[in-house]
């Protein structure tokens, strides 16, 4: 096809723009211009791609493919599916939002910041669209990199702590991820996911399994994410809650339960018990936080939790509303980390007790705030509703009480988002919101407004993600057939 | 009258060139004054290396079929002529640092006297490369023993050249002492295997062992034992590291930069050719000796320097630590293992080189030496430099901005192929753990301010600035240690016709 070309722009482009911003002595608006006219690029190849998916074609479209090194049977090989199509949009949109955020916030070292966060964006369209398991964990790895610095560097105070900590939660995970690959590959012979045969080796499956629970991540892995989230700055979180903790769960369904389907079935219970702790105790923390931030962490733990019930629930249903709730997910997850930036850059903390009373005279944030946190909590009619909605009845087919866990938590999540909306903006006026606090400044306004738009739309029409992520096969169907 | 052997004069033309450019730069020390003399010297030792790289690569291209040359004492194939490129190539950055960071420059306030013996350490610097390049060639005991000295005396006199800095000295004797133990150690080794074989050629030796049935001798097993021991030492791996932190911290950093690559390319080469060459019968034991030892050296490695501070010295653990992962390729034993092997060294070669090289920089700067605490704001500070540390470190470390990367995922695939799975589990947990402190390395450089180093930094020795030559050096480190990730495929056809010389 003619248009294969745009799956390596997608990803080599942002790389190149990094090192062009790393090599050219420009000015801090330049740098952020040019970084930002990069993203949009990006956003706008992007469009040009879906334009050209087929939707009604089964496998894998926009093909590259390269030698990279033969003996061993590693290729560069690229391309998108319907589902990783939708991943890469939510990458490119998010990343333009948050690289804009920090262009408007004026982040110091412009060179260095907007360098590493193209090299991000690069990295993690890489992850959605490698078709060779070496090369899938050389961009997740990679996507690993530019968030040390960036957390190490931009972070809050105990910024330390929490990157030691989250490279080494990640790192441990994806090496043994490492040594699942070498074994893989060179028992099949081929490092190719669409060449590759199926395994029934359950070690196999569990190295690969920890990587992605790691990153998702789900109950009891998710150690890094409180801290990670809370000490990086909000754009930054914004993007590993939102984009980066999706590679995991894409991780869960390209790989491992496309490749081994015998160990899903044998670990299906488990990791659902996983996920359903992770839906149930994110939802608890979330409510219990004490900070914007934490809410939002904790809720996102949830989520993933939620998506994961979706993926191994093994249903039609599943699969689709899982592919959707990340989607939907990751731009209200966008969305309420940039609202959190934005609210601490006015009252300088996150903090509940500190907070409230934001809503008189700031009709915007007020505005936005409440629009996103109705959507996160799944209101009827929004998107997250279809999403969650489309994951309970998968997983309802596989034994009713998941459903009910599920149904459950959704009501924490009604709970921790209305505390968090009451607690800043109404309640008593807090002590640190003083009247010159602004509104949402029209620069902000530009950043979530596309990204709620972006969310409207999908409660209007679900079934553009839903029914478009795996046509024309039914999901199972496509899975079972490894996406040949 | 005694007969002399026919020889193939083009086959050592590498090691010629590097012997020859090595008398003419000790020539300089005489002949030139003192105003031009690091110039001439330098200018000669970038000539000679220059010409071994082109020699050895026109020897490549040429050698196809590998044969023994000078009555069967050296090797003539891909093998050697691919490590002659590489040691070439580092003696060639190794010069361009050297012309801006001589040793001895943070004795001397006097600029003049500073250039004193600079002709005589580029003439060592020659010699040693030149003694490098005829040891992987070694085609039999005795020029393996020559060549192990050769290069060693010169590496010993290049670490105490600093003589007026207690560290260097203390460098030259220790490493004096312990590498003279090593090269006992092979030596009486070689002897052993002499003994019960009659042979010093190593394909003598295995057809020997293999007639003879002598694969289970008493004399040849602990004769491999003695000389795995003394080119363990030479390639610093644990048990044999304990002069490793100590020397590469004392001795002249240009010097370590030199050290901590060039040998251990031209010990791991070597070792792999000896044992499939020599010993091929006897792999069940090497093969488990050396997965032994690059566990040890990679729990050791790992370990130490999670606790050090100071720079070097975490850079000297990290070797310790890295030959074990290059080990895991030799204890394979295999075609796959050699071209990992290989393969690894070229990366690693470049980071090893260009992580030495920016400390040099960081302690002209400060004049002293160089701890994690007095990294703090270097990163942005020196943005080149900076960016290069952190790609060598993270290629170390085995993430996806280098060669690095590659090179564990083959040696992890010969491990794997020869079924040690064990293997490739120690390889991962020692990469996890080695990441704490090549992390703590980029976290030093960008994540302090620069006010928490509580020290002014002052160019001491009156040296040059700019250092427009390390800039070059490093460069180059970095852009073969990224490029690497690129050309995997050419680099390892490279490796595979080199490999394909060895009897696998």
């Amino acid at each position: 096809m003619s248009s294969s070309y745009l799956t390596s722009v997608l990803i080599w482009l942002p790389i190149g723009g990094a090192v062009l911003i790393w090599l050219l002595p420009l000015s801090r608006y330049a740098t952020g211009s040019l970084a930002l006219l990069i993203s949009l690029a990006e956003v706008g190849f992007w469009i040009r791609q879906a334009a050209h998916f087929d939707f009604s074609q089964p496998g894998l479209q926009m093909e590259e493919r390269a030698n990279w090194f033969g003996d061993l049977g590693v290729s560069y090989h690229v391309g998108v599916y319907g589902f990783s199509l939708w991943l890469v949009g939510l990458t490119v949109v998010g990343m333009a939002a948050c690289t804009a955020y920090g262009f408007w916030v004026g982040r110091d070292r412009p060179r260095a910041y907007f360098g590493l966060m193209l090299l991000l964006t690069g990295a993690t369209v890489g992850v959605f669209e490698s078709q060779d398991l070496l090369l899938f964990y050389a961009f997740f790895e990679a996507m690993l990199i530019p968030l040390y610095i960036l957390i190490g560097v931009w972070g809050g105070a105990r910024r330390m702590e929490a990157t030691i900590k989250f490279v080494i939660y990640t790192m441990s995970g994806s090496l043994l991820m490492l040594a699942a690959i070498v074994v893989y590959g060179l028992q099949a012979g081929t490092f190719d996911l669409v060449d590759g045969p199926m395994s029934g080796s359950r070690w196999l499956f569990l190295g690969f399994m920890v990587a992605f629970v790691i990153k998702a991540p789900l109950f009891p892995f998710h150690g890094w994410l409180p801290d990670a989230y809370r000490e990086a700055p909000p754009e930054v979180a914004a993007v590993l809650s939102g984009v980066i903790a999706k590679a995991g769960l894409y991780g869960m369904l390209r790989i491992a339960i496309t490749k081994f389907p015998d160990p899903t079935s044998f670990y299906r219970t488990t990791v659902l018990a996983l996920a359903a702790a992770a839906l149930v105790y994110g939802s608890l923390l979330a409510f219990r936080s004490p900070d914007f931030r934490g809410v939002v962490a904790y809720s996102s733990l949830a989520q993933s939790g939620l998506i994961a019930l979706g993926l191994f629930a093994g249903t039609d249903l599943g699969f689709d509303g899982a592919v959707l709730q990340m989607v939907a997910h990751g731009l209200i997850s966008i969305s309420l980390f940039l609202i959190a930036g934005a609210v601490e850059r006015r009252t300088t903390t996150g903090e509940f007790r500190l907070l409230g009373g934001m809503a008189r005279g700031r009709p915007a944030l007020a505005t936005l705030l409440m629009t996103v946190g109705v959507i996160s909590l799944a209101v009827p009619g929004s998107a997250a509703f279809a999403g969650e909605f489309l994951i309970l009845a998968g997983v309802f087919q596989r034994d009713w009480w998941w459903a009910a866990i599920g149904a459950g938590a959704i009501v924490l999540a009604a709970m921790y988002m209305l505390r968090l909306i009451s607690a800043v903006l109404h309640e008593a006026r807090g002590s640190t919101v003083s009247d010159e606090a602004l509104d949402l400044r029209p620069g902000e306004l530009a950043l979530v407004v596309p990204l709620v738009a972006g969310l409207l739309f999908l409660s209007a029409w679900p079934a553009g993600i839903s029914s478009h992520a795996f046509a024309p096969d039914s999901p199972t169907a496509a899975v079972r057939s490894q996406f040949k | 009258m005694i007969n002399t052997p026919s020889i193939d004069w083009f086959g050592l033309s590498p090691i010629l060139a590097l012997v020859g450019t090595a008398f003419l730069a000790l020539l300089c020390a005489v002949v030139v004054p003192r105003a031009g003399r690091r110039l001439a010297a330098a200018s000669i030792s970038a000539v000679g290396f220059v010409a071994g790289i082109v020699l050895s690569i026109w020897l490549y291209v040429d050698s196809a079929n590998g044969h023994t040359i000078v009555a069967g004492a050296f090797y003539r194939d891909r093998w050697t002529a691919l490590s002659q490129v590489i040691l070439c190539g580092i003696g060639l950055v190794t010069t361009l640092l050297a012309f801006e960071h001589v040793p001895g420059w943070r004795t001397y306030a006097d600029l003049a006297r500073r250039d004193d013996h600079v002709a005589e350490f580029f003439a060592l610097l020659l010699a040693s490369g030149a003694g490098m390049a005829f040891f992987v060639g070694a085609a039999n005991l005795m020029v393996l023993f020559l060549a192990l000295e050769w290069f060693s005396i010169a590496l010993y006199v290049m670490c105490a050249i600093d003589y007026e800095l207690e560290g260097s000295l203390e460098a030259g004797l220790k490493y004096l002492v312990v590498g003279s133990f090593g090269a006992g150690a092979l030596l009486f080794g070689s002897a052993l295997v002499y003994g019960a074989t009659g042979k010093i050629s190593f394909d003598g030796i295995a057809s020997a062992i293999g007639s003879q049935g002598l694969t289970g001798d008493t004399f040849v097993v602990t004769g491999i034992a003695l000389m795995i021991a003394g080119l363990g030492f030479k390639m610093s791996a644990a048990p044999f590291h304990m002069w490793t932190p100590d020397v590469y911290e004392g001795a002249p950093t240009t010097v370590t930069a030199w050290m901590g690559s060039a040998t251990k390319v031209a010990a791991l080469l070597l070792t792999f050719r000896v044992m499939t060459t020599a010993f091929p019968q006897n792999q069940h034991l090497w093969g488990w000796a050396f997965a032994i030892i690059a566990t040890v050296s990679l729990a050791i490695g790992n370990f130490a320097a999670l606790v050090q501070r100071n720079v070097k010295r975490i850079l000297a653990y990290s070797a310790i630590a890295q030959a074990g992962f290059m080990l895991i390729g030799l204890s394979a034993g295999s075609a796959l293992g050699g071209r990992a092997l290989m393969y690894y060294l070229i990366p690693y070669s470049a980071a090893a080189f260009g992580s030495f090289a920016v400390v040099a920089a960081r302690e002209r700067e400060l004049g002293v030496p160089v701890t994690l605490e007095h990294l703090a704001g270097f990163g942005w500070e020196r943005p080149f430099l900076g960016v290069a540390m952190w790609f060598f470190v993270f290629g170390f470390a085995g993430l996806p901005l280098g060669g690095g990367f590659v090179g564990k995922f083959y040696v992890f695939a010969a491990a794997y192929q020869h079924g040690w799975v064990w293997l490739v589990i120690v390889g991962v947990l020692a990469t996890l753990i080695s990441l704490y402190y090549y992390l703590a390395i980029v976290r030093a450089m960008y994540m302090r301010p620069t006010a928490e180093l509580g020290l002014r930094p002052a160019v001491t020795g009156g040296a040059p600035a700019k250092e427009t030559l390390l800039h070059v050096a490093v460069g180059a480190a970095l852009v073969v240690s990224v490029g690497s990730l690129f050309a995997v495929q050419p680099l390892i056809d490279l490796a595979r016709d080199a490999a394909s010389a060895l009897p696998l």
